[in-house]
């Protein structure tokens, strides 16, 4: 497709009818939507909007959910093919392009799943279509729609082999408009032949030879190669900028300053490269940064905004009256996205209107945001989704669009930057620290009776959203804001909300005069306080889920253990949710779970012994499940921690694709292994100090691979959930009950690394 | 600039570049392949591997003017999504990839050593891969897809 296609260029292009169902057709309604300019997305109600048979039977969807490597647009093809009756290789998915796609927001936040896969959106788009297609066949071959059968883009009557008629025989000629029909029904998951089966992903091959187009490959006629220069330190401003230091050096078009933004635009990447490296500017010192070894303790003394999940208002009374009160902080550290490849985008801007190709999750913001900072009306800026390297969240993305964005529209040519590895990796918005304490009772059965979580976590800055582009660092340079800090008490709530896992699995959940969590502790109170980040912040992979869980999971190890009571009977003990305890006891029923309390007796204090650890997890509450068991050694000599199996229960409601789902429960999995093991941004008084792959510390392929054995839970009756965070939620907690089950010894800061678990066992003696 | 002479893939090409142009640029801009990849541009992590004269280089810190005349494959050098390298294929089989930005550094590393080493251990390959990185984790299936090859390449 040519950049700059439009939806209605393109589906004229590509042979297609669109396809409507208004079955008496509407010809003037028609003959206007094929006119009009498109002045934003498709309309999300409007089966046009997602689904385009051409005359030749081929099927285009739209939709508005990515691939970013985790494997949805193969279920995403495969469930259109389905609903349709078509071959798989039929179906064209076309994702992400702000005039070509309905407006579905971010991909992110493990929604694709749930999005596309229940009774909206694109599946209900395909039911829609099936149905209408149903019923244009009937009126066709007059014949009653019950009589009808679909087959590979053929509909057929039963007993009666010659009458039939292909869907681009129907479509063609037609010009039809049909709302989302939400009574439309979609085919049982027990008569599914395409969608559930494990499907290669059609882009596997081409990734392989060295074909397939990332954005960094985007080239365009006249394109020129950005270079940015960032502050020195956090907080650093621009005094001045000396052109005249890189005068004459091969290439280079332009320096370009824009507020505290600066960077340079040459011919070529490298010669961009030296030019940046190469140009003087004079920076105000930094703001300065706190003492990191002194940080987490001194979150709790910030100006904080102060939100409460549940309080039962009871929980001081019943502590009081519990036989056993035990508390535990746990802290979690900035972490980063840190992709493989450093973010990358191409923009071509033009006196009045803008492309952008871009990675962001977010296309629909980077068209409102990328038109506040180059003055552009938003239905000027186009911005095409094209895959970068894996993400996990808000990594470089959404700024390095902007970087090029602001270099292309001062050169007036079309530009492509590409981070730094130091750049990407000292100015990504990461993964948000916290400090966690918990606080539980126990009965004289040692049955938990009241839990309390208080936790403390900085941010600054985010996704961009549609308004906010100072959220992202090349906003805020440019002299926009990140979104507003508020101290305050915010009012209790009137509703449950999980809050990315701030909840415990193990309480009741109750809110006004429901319980909707997935435990048993009625004596409960979740306190979250907001504070102030140093750096900016913004969703990673399990955002808050991951750090909540962590100390959830350590802590319910720790109770059980006081309690001399086996882990996975003791969670059992205090959950009532059958998914979660679904996927927990699919796990340790494949790892032949031997019931016994943590610590395990008899392994000596020195050398190399064994353990096992367990969690669990239901996401948000209710979006996607699972337990793990890992069998892990630790070796009390160096501290070193080997996690040697794993076994993954996971529950994502009716399985889209079994070998993409356990593709990201693998991948989860030991992503969770290596930030739980290694990854921690670090800082002086100055500046971020892990800036490339020897200052954080990601385990690389030479690492000693765990077997990993998942145990997949088909809900076929439930709704479709989240898939690809779930096992890297529980992996930190699992290896520390681990490592405690090993040797004793209670971790409660991430990373678990070979000094801390040295330590921790010297203080054991 | 220079006029500098690389054979990239069994063919030959003439370019005109600084001479110290690292050459994952001439390869990824002035010949437009999409299989070496700067990642870090420190030879950190892997993805802008290619082939040189049989071993695996960091063409991200590998200057044009020392590899002039030299034998260079790229990913795109082993086959094509028609016709894959058996290597390829093992990874399209085991479905080893999820974003699949650093596939060109994994499949050319565990290649070039593979080739010097056709009776290499599990443990050696391992070892063979220890500065590669695959931030989305897909370890366990490039693993297996490494052992197949590495069957069909003992045999």
């Amino acid at each position: 497709m040519t950049p700059a296609a439009n939806r209605r260029s393109f589906l004229k292009s590509a042979g297609a009818l669109i396809v409507g169902f208004r079955m008496l057709g509407n010809d003037a309604a028609q003959a206007q939507f094929a006119q009009a300019p498109l002045p934003g997305a498709p309309p999300i109600d409007q089966l046009d909007s997602w689904i385009a048979i051409a005359a030749d039977g081929s099927i285009t969807a739209f939709s508005g959910k990515e691939e970013l490597g985790q494997g949805i647009s193969t279920a995403q093809q495969q469930l259109v093919a389905e609903e349709l009756s078509v071959p798989f290789e039929r179906v064209k998915l076309i994702y992400c392009d702000t005039a070509l796609t309905p407006d579905q927001a971010y991909t992110s936040g493990s929604q694709s799943h749930p999005a596309n896969f229940n009774h909206g959106n694109l599946a209900q788009a395909c039911a829609t279509a099936r149905e209408a297609l149903l019923k244009m066949a009937a009126q066709q071959l007059n014949v009653p729609v019950e009589r009808l059968t679909a087959t590979n883009g053929v509909i057929g009557v039963k007993g009666d082999a010659a009458k039939k008629v292909t869907y681009g025989q129907l479509v063609a000629g037609k010009r039809l408009n049909l709302a989302l029909d939400k009574q439309a029904k979609r085919k049982p998951a027990s008569d599914w032949t395409v969608l559930g089966k494990p499907i290669g992903r059609p882009d596997m091959a081409a990734m392989a030879t060295g074909q397939f187009e990332y954005v960094h490959n985007v080239r365009l006629p006249g394109m020129l190669h950005g270079r940015v220069v960032r502050p020195p330190a956090v907080g650093a401003t621009v005094v001045s900028v000396d052109e005249s230091s890189v005068q004459g050096m091969p290439g280079l078009v332009k320096v370009v300053t824009r507020k505290n933004f600066v960077g340079v635009v040459a011919e070529k990447p490298w010669q961009a490269m030296q030019a940046a490296e190469k140009l003087k500017v004079s920076w105000t010192a930094g703001t300065g940064l706190p003492k990191q070894a002194e940080f987490h303790e001194a979150l709790r003394k910030q100006p904080s905004r102060d939100v409460k999940l549940v309080d039962s208002k009871d929980t001081e009374q019943t502590l009081a009256t519990a036989a056993t009160v035990l508390k535990s902080t746990y802290y979690h550290p900035y972490q980063m996205h840190g992709s493989v490849g450093s973010s990358c985008a191409v923009a071509d801007v033009q006196s009045d209107k803008a492309t952008l190709y871009s990675p962001t999750q977010g296309v629909w913001y980077q068209k409102t945001t990328g038109a506040m900072i180059l003055g552009l009306k938003p239905e000027n800026v186009h911005v095409i989704f094209r895959r970068g390297s894996g993400c996990y969240g808000l990594n470089g993305a959404d700024t390095v669009t902007y970087d090029a964005a602001i270099l292309s529209q001062a050169v007036g040519k079309p530009v492509r930057v590409q981070l730094s590895r130091k750049d990407e990796m000292a100015w990504e918005n990461y993964g948000n620290a916290w400090t966690i304490d918990e606080r539980a009772g126990l009965d004289a059965k040692g049955n938990i009776i009241a839990w309390e979580h208080e936790a403390w976590t900085p941010g600054l800055g985010n996704r961009p959203g549609p308004e906010t582009p100072g959220n992202v660092v090349t906003g805020m340079l440019i002299g926009y804001q990140p979104q507003a800090f508020r101290p305050g008490i915010v009012p209790d709530p009137k509703t449950y909300n999980n809050n990315s896992n701030g909840v415990p699995s193990y309480v009741a959940g109750h809110v006004g005069d429901k319980s909707e969590g997935t435990g048993t502790v009625k004596s409960e109170k979740v306190l979250v306080h907001n504070l102030v980040s140093p750096f900016w912040t913004g969703p990673l992979r399990s955002p808050a889920r991951l750090q909540n869980t962590f100390a959830h999971e350590s802590f319910m190890d720790e109770l059980a253990a006081r309690v001399k009571a086996d882990p996975v009977e003791y969670r059992l003990r205090h959950l009532h949710d059958e998914r979660v305890i679904g996927v927990l006891t699919a796990a340790a029923k494949a790892a032949k779970w031997e019931t016994r309390p943590s610590p395990k007796t008899g392994n000596p204090k020195t050398g190399v012994v064994s353990g096992r650890g367990v969690a669990c997890v239901a996401y948000e509450g209710d979006n996607g499940y699972t337990g793990i068991v890992v069998d892990i050694e630790v070796n009390q000599d160096t501290g070193k921690v080997a996690v040697k199996r794993m076994w993954v229960g996971i529950d994502a409601g009716p399985i889209s694709n079994p070998d993409g789902l356990r593709n990201q429960a693998e991948g989860g999995a030991l992503q969770g292994m290596s930030r739980a093991l290694g990854e921690e941004v670090t800082w002086d008084d100055q500046k971020v100090t892990s800036v490339d792959w020897k200052t954080y510390h990601s385990l690389p392929l030479g690492f000693e691979i765990p077997k990993i054995e998942c145990v997949l839970v088909n809900r076929p009756d439930e709704e479709a959930t989240g898939a690809g965070e779930t096992s890297i939620t529980v992996m930190a907690a699992a290896i520390g009950n681990a490592i405690f089950d090993a040797t004793g010894v209670r971790l409660r800061q991430i990373p678990l690394t070979p000094e801390r678990v040295k330590e921790a066992l010297r203080a054991r003696g | 600039m220079s006029v500098i002479n690389l054979k990239v893939n069994g063919r030959s090409h003439t370019l005109d570049l600084d001479p110290a142009t690292p050459l994952l640029y001439a390869l990824s801009d002035d010949l437009e392949l999409h299989g070496p990849k700067f990642g870090c541009g420190l030879g950190q992590c892997g993805a802008c591997t290619a082939i040189v004269n049989g071993a695996a280089v960091r063409s991200c810190v590998t200057p044009v003017s020392t590899v002039v005349g030299k034998d260079i494959v790229t990913l795109e050098g082993l086959g094509t999504p028609e016709k894959p390298h058996p290597i390829q294929k093992a990874f399209i089989d085991e479905q080893a990839a999820q974003c699949g930005f650093c596939l060109n550094g994994v499949i050319l590393t565990a290649k070039a050593f593979l080739d010097k080493n056709p009776k290499a251990s599990e443990s050696e390959i391992q070892q063979a891969l220890s500065g590669v990185l695959c931030r989305c984790f897909t370890h366990v299936r490039m693993q297996q897809a490494i052992q197949r090859y590495a069957k069909g390449v003992a045999k």
